[in-house]
């Protein structure tokens, strides 16, 4: 699950991590009452998406007085922020963070995040502060402090040690550094993260250490433990069809192709889009109903397909082992009844009461083209989308 | 023969009175497995169809001499779950459970590092050895007892791969699912070591997925180590970077991760590829024609 920019950084004042005095402003005139109580400009004002890159499309501005704070703030809440990270279409700006304007000396770079090769936990760790660590890691890798640690010992001063020395911080930062790192370090591990980036980690002309920005995100398999965290979650960042599916369980994500799916297990359901793919067609989604699905959650899983408009034909693939064939059969034909289901829809069904499933399919008198394996149903997919 | 387990296995089942634990455990009954104890806290001095339900593992082991345990622990209590197993020299601990946050995989994997335990998932499907065992959610008739060994980190798309191969007369030494989780047990290379050493395997069969880079490192133990013929299959070409397609490991970030990037890996270790799933069972056919005694 990701979080906000604002929303991190108040998880990193509470663990006391250096964050830049500043607060969330959902209007116009939120952001200049924000930026009057600062006390001092310049002030700077960030665009709260979800997606990196904010600076890059124009969502992160100085603003030096009270009138420049409030033509930029209207220029940026309601703009189509559009960064290398959101696609094309880009994500509508709904709030700001207003902060103060710090006078930087370095700039560097800290993440932590879980090692899925070695189960440690990682920090990484660069001089080269406000690239993204994807570019510094294929440009100069040798720039870049990683040490892992062990998760039973937890950190450890010399864990501290070697990232102070790697980013050449003087003692003076250093000694500011090493607390913030091991609050950072069992912020992450208290809290489920599944990443925290700090880029740019700043040192002021002041020789302060402040996290200039912040990115957490947080292992939803965690979210049981961390209700409080559970509340930072913004449908209005998702799309609303992947909401609308995460109340019915259904693990679903809205792509941009024209053929729907249904299929049970994620491996398979990955595999299922790349065949739709080699049909000469485009997913429109990828949708798990799982091991468990009953006939409701085929239900909700063909109106979610359907509200897609996108969507020209539809495939279910369906391995039942445990979800036997003839009760997910029942559960298309009702839902193609309740539903009506205007677009074809290719069925490819193996495993538990196959035949019993092929025989409900049949006898339901609905218009659905019956796939003997995949093989066939790839066949099928193409020649529907090549009409 | 097979790897990891067979009719001599003893099972143990944590978590045999819930609704999965149930039900599973009776289709591994059906099957053939020989399930000697089952554990759920409090329950101890109850039976499950005749099978004597423990309070702890140690117990259980103690009492029945089970060496294998099957997890169906909620995600909450599950790591505890397997570090008690381990804790009790369990041989091999097969957790089926899917939504363990990473966090207590981290620790359960290094805690396992000062064990002899061997685990196999988390959120896996579990591991047969048709016609002798099975340890896990996979419908078992598909299977066939034969001569090639599948390991794979997904649950349908396995049951998908050992349908083919049975329909092209090609049985199964051994079909485990490694899981698809970010931090697991037993990884792609302990499985394929045991392959390779198990005289009874003649071909092997690999299936990955987007994320992480498992596959790269198998492939180059394939290189160096794997004389038998290797099948390979990769799901998630078309799946878009930065999303979590189902699985909690299966994401592509920051360019690494790909399907591309691990069908390259398997080429450049001649593992034979799969482009096209459909046709799996005929490539196969093919590849392993010599080995199907």
């Amino acid at each position: 699950m990701k979080i906000h920019e604002y929303q991190a950084k108040e998880l990193f004042r509470n663990a006391n991590i250096p964050v830049p005095a500043g607060e969330v402003a959902f209007s116009v005139d939120e952001a200049c009452t924000t930026a009057e109580n600062l006390g001092s400009y310049p002030v700077v004002i960030k665009a709260q998406i979800h997606a990196g890159g904010r600076g890059k499309g124009g969502g992160v501005k100085l603003a030096n007085s009270r009138e420049d704070v409030k033509n930029t703030a209207s220029h940026i809440l309601n703009m189509h922020l559009v960064t290398p990270q959101t696609g094309p279409e880009g994500k509508i700006v709904k709030k700001v963070l207003v902060e103060e304007g710090l006078k930087i000396a370095r700039e560097l770079y800290l993440s932590i995040l879980p090692d899925r090769a070695t189960a440690t936990i990682v920090i990484m760790a660069s001089q080269a502060g406000g690239m993204d660590i994807e570019t510094v890691a294929a440009q100069s890798p040798e720039k870049i402090v990683r040490v892992s640690v062990n998760p039973l010992t937890g950190i450890q001063p010399y864990h501290c040690r070697e990232v102070a020395f790697g980013l050449d911080l003087s003692p003076e930062v250093a000694k500011q550094f090493y607390p913030m790192l091991g609050n950072l370090y069992r912020l992450f591990v208290s809290r489920d993260c599944s990443l925290v980036e700090i880029n740019p980690l700043v040192v002021t002309e002041k020789n302060a250490i402040v996290a200039l920005d912040a990115k957490i995100d947080i292992d939803s398999n965690g979210l049981y433990r961390q209700k409080n965290l559970e509340e930072l979650r913004d449908t209005d960042e998702e799309d609303p069809l992947e909401v609308e599916a995460s109340r019915f369980n259904l693990n679903y994500i809205n792509l941009s192709g024209n053929v729907g799916n249904m299929v049970n297990g994620a491996g398979l359901a990955m595999a299922t889009m790349d065949i739709i793919k080699k049909a000469g067609a485009d997913p429109a989604n990828f949708l798990d109903v799982g091991g468990g699905a009953n006939a409701e959650m085929v239900e909700n899983g063909f109106r979610i397909i359907l509200a897609d408009k996108n969507v020209k034909a539809i495939l279910i693939n369906i391995f039942g082992g445990i979800l036997r064939c003839d009760v997910l059969a029942e559960g298309v034909v009702q839902a193609a009844q309740k539903t009506g289901i205007t677009v074809p829809v290719v069925i490819r069904m193996e495993g538990t009461n196959v035949e019993e499933g092929r025989r409900i399919l049949a006898a339901s008198g609905l218009n659905l083209v019956t796939a003997v394996d995949l093989k066939d149903a790839a066949d099928k997919i193409a020649a529907i989308v090549k009409r | 023969m097979s790897i990891f387990v067979d009719k001599e296995t003893r099972l143990l089942v944590q978590g045999i009175t819930g609704r999965e634990g149930q039900f599973h455990t009776r289709q591994c009954v059906a099957y053939g497995t020989n399930v000697v104890a089952g554990v759920t806290p409090g329950k101890g001095g109850q039976e499950m169809d005749g099978i004597p339900v423990f309070n702890t593992v140690q117990e259980a082991v103690r009492h029945t001499g089970a060496d294998c345990s099957m997890i169906f622990v909620p995600p909450p209590f599950a790591a505890d779950a397997i570090m008690e197993a381990a804790d009790a020299d369990i041989e091999l601990i097969v957790c089926i459970t899917e939504g363990i946050p990473v966090m207590d995989m981290l620790l359960v994997k290094n805690f396992l590092a000062t064990k002899s335990s061997r685990l196999i998932g988390p959120n896996c499907p579990g591991i047969i050895t048709p016609g002798q065992c099975k340890v896990g959610i996979m419908p078992g008739p598909i299977h066939m007892s034969g001569a090639i060994g599948v390991v794979s980190r997904s649950g349908t798309l396995t049951y998908e791969v050992v349908d083919q191969l049975t329909k092209v007369g090609l049985g199964q030494s051994t079909c485990l699912g490694i899981g698809g989780d970010p931090v697991n047990g037993t990884n792609f290379i302990d499985c394929l070591a045991a392959f390779e050493n198990d005289p009874d395997t003649k071909g092997i069969v690999m299936i990955g997925e987007i994320g992480g880079s498992a596959e790269e490192e198998a492939c180059a133990y394939i290189a160096d180590s794997v004389s038998k013929p290797v099948v390979g299959f990769v799901a998630g070409l078309t799946a878009p970077p930065g999303r979590r397609m189902g699985h909690a490991g299966a994401i592509v970030s920051g360019g690494s991760g790909t399907a591309q990037a691990k069908i390259d890996a398997m080429l450049q270790a001649d593992v034979h590829v799969c482009k096209d799933l459909g046709r799996l069972g005929e490539l196969c056919g093919q590849v392993f024609k010599d080995t199907n005694q």
